[in-house]
């Protein structure tokens, strides 16, 4: 009697759920469908699986450079990321004194911040960068990574920080002893103890910068440089109307992240736990 | 020379990323704070005339920063509400007994991993067309139109499409509280004859309020800063009828080239924000009970 009703509301839960993913659903259906079978009925199943809007939707979106500038940004930013922050975390988390203390403050003050508050000065800092040294900060992939890297680095160090708290510092007091200097002591010895919190980092700063679209919407203008983001906005503003091929256009975009979601769904879930736990 | 080591060794390892830092977010906002009290169309070579707290004084005529300030309120009080309500609901579905629970768990989540920008598209094409295919075959036309371009109603397709994006992603934080409950206390909340409702309003919540202090922290911030969704949503029509702050600030500066004054707003933007989610901070960590 009981397992009967465990059945039925786990049957309902799973109904629900269904629902609740019901918009992906209309997406990928009424990618197949033509205008006037679209119109016929939005929920129905296409009547045959064709790959026009898909080709269509591919090429006017541009979407294997876009893919691969949003995999390169990614990768790119959150590699250094990791290596940046938590090497400065566990120096500010080892060392006491005022300029520790200082340092670590400022990183957490400014967690607050809004992007919208500094972005128009960001542009400027960015553009007397550009102009007074060699290094080419807008419109280009190092500039973009290097400002990910300032935006991800409060909540990366917050991150590690707590956790070097809680690791005993005898480990690192032993190796000390036996003649390890400072960076071959992190990176050998503690750097792979940090690894949950790497993996915490690595997930939340996937979410963001592959869904991030207004700071490379401001930094990126050539066509080249656009990411996903950025192709599928400038896709609808030219193709409004356009919906069935519109809907390939954001299947397409779905589809790697669902993959992806899929294999590492565990992970994903246990990270975006994990940080908010913290933070 | 030790001391000089490990001095070297500090910066060696915090400063690549502090002086990123600096340049990247501090300098940025103390320029803003400066840029605030200027009259600037952002061209380098055109002069940047100071005017004080002009450009502050000036938003409080600013019909339409206060339209953009009312919507982000309703906007963020809504949504702040229907999310924590939902994901709540959510989480003490999934953290049952029941054999579909990790199943759903897992679909209700996946909303978040999509970009609001891209949801935003995804919810107009259902507001604009399935919405009125579903009000013309129901025949209930006075609920079911075109949601996205009604003056009236843009504004709540934002705050269900926000909801969609992060109900799901609050159930998760949820869960995490509900499982670190220890057994004993609801099994001592069982023995005593107290009933679901009960275990859940004397039990539960009241141990659940870290979990609550996060989760309005994070949603207070998400929604108050709302920009993609707005964007490719509604685009803040019709007629800037459903245009949050974060929109207006933007469209301030990017497209009517009021950078000066439109850099006043960012600052009030802030320190709006701060302290709002510092107060929520403040006085939900005051009813966490410690064990």
């Amino acid at each position: 009697m009981k397992k009967a009703r465990g059945g039925i509301l786990g049957a309902i839960l799973i109904l629900f759920s269904i629902i609740w993913l019901s918009p992906l659903y209309i997406v990928l259906v009424n990618s197949f469908k033509s205008r006037s079978e679209m119109y016929a009925n939005v929920l129905a199943l296409p009547e045959q699986l064709t790959w026009t809007y898909y080709t269509e939707a591919f090429a006017k979106m541009n979407f294997g450079t876009s893919f691969l500038n949003s995999l390169l940004l990614t990768l790119a930013s959150i590699f250094l990321i990791v290596v940046l922050s938590s090497m400065a975390a566990w120096m500010l988390a080892r060392t006491g004194g005022k300029l520790s203390y200082i340092l670590f403050g400022v990183f957490i003050a400014t967690m607050l911040i809004p992007f919208q508050t500094i972005m128009m000065p960001l542009m400027q800092v960015m553009s007397w960068i550009g102009k007074n040294t060699i290094f080419q900060m807008l419109n280009s992939r190092g500039g973009l990574i290097y400002m990910y890297i300032g935006f991800g680095a409060s909540m990366a160090i917050f991150l590690y920080h707590g956790f070097v708290k809680t690791i005993p510092i005898s480990i690192e007091e032993a190796a000390t002893i036996d003649g390890g200097n400072k960076w071959n002591i992190f990176w050998r010895i503690v750097f792979p103890i940090l690894k949950p919190t790497t993996v915490t980092v690595i997930i939340l700063d996937v979410i963001w910068i592959w869904n991030d679209y207004l700071l490379p919407s401001l930094t990126l203008t050539s066509r080249d440089l656009r990411t996903i983001p950025l192709s599928t906005a400038k896709f609808f503003g030219q193709y409004q109307n356009e919906w069935n091929m519109a809907m390939a256009a954001l299947a397409m975009t779905i589809i790697p992240v669902v993959l992806l979601y899929i294999f590492a769904q565990k992970y994903i879930i246990k990270g975006v736990a994990a940080g908010s736990v913290k933070g | 020379m030790q001391k000089r080591k490990k001095w070297l060794w500090f910066a060696l390892f915090t400063m690549p990323v502090f002086l990123i830092f600096l340049s990247v977010v501090v300098v940025p906002f103390l320029l803003g704070i400066y840029y605030s009290f200027f009259d600037w169309d952002g061209l380098s070579l055109n002069a940047k005339i100071f005017v004080g707290f002009q450009n502050y004084v000036d938003t409080f005529s600013d019909k339409k920063f206060w339209a953009a300030s009312l919507n982000t309120i309703i906007f963020t009080m809504l949504s702040v509400l229907l999310i924590n309500i939902l994901g709540f609901a959510f989480a003490n579905f999934v953290t049952g007994k029941l054999r579909a629970r990790n199943l759903s768990r897992a679909m209700l989540f996946m909303p978040y991993l999509i970009g609001g920008l891209i949801l935003g598209y995804i919810w107009k094409f259902i507001f604009e067309d399935g919405l009125s295919a579903l009000g013309e075959a129901t025949g209930l036309t006075n609920i079911f139109f075109d949601w996205v371009n009604s003056p009236d109603m843009a504004l709540y397709a934002l705050i269900i499409v926000a909801t969609w994006q992060m109900a799901g992603y609050i159930m998760i934080i949820y869960i995490t509280g509900i499982q670190s409950i220890p057994e004993e206390f609801l099994e001592a909340a069982r023995v005593d004859g107290a009933g679901y409702w009960q275990t859940m309003f004397k039990v539960k919540m009241p141990l659940l309020m870290p979990s609550f202090t996060v989760c309005l922290f994070m949603t207070l911030a998400n929604c108050f800063k709302m920009y993609d969704i707005n964007l490719s949503l509604t685009g803040g029509g019709p007629a800037s009828a459903s245009e949050l702050v974060a929109m207006n600030i933007y469209n301030e500066i990017f497209s009517k080239s009021n950078f000066g004054y439109g850099q006043a707003k960012a600052i009030l933007f802030f320190f709006v924000i701060a302290a709002v989610t510092m107060m929520q901070v403040y006085m939900t960590k005051k009813r966490e009970v410690t064990l």
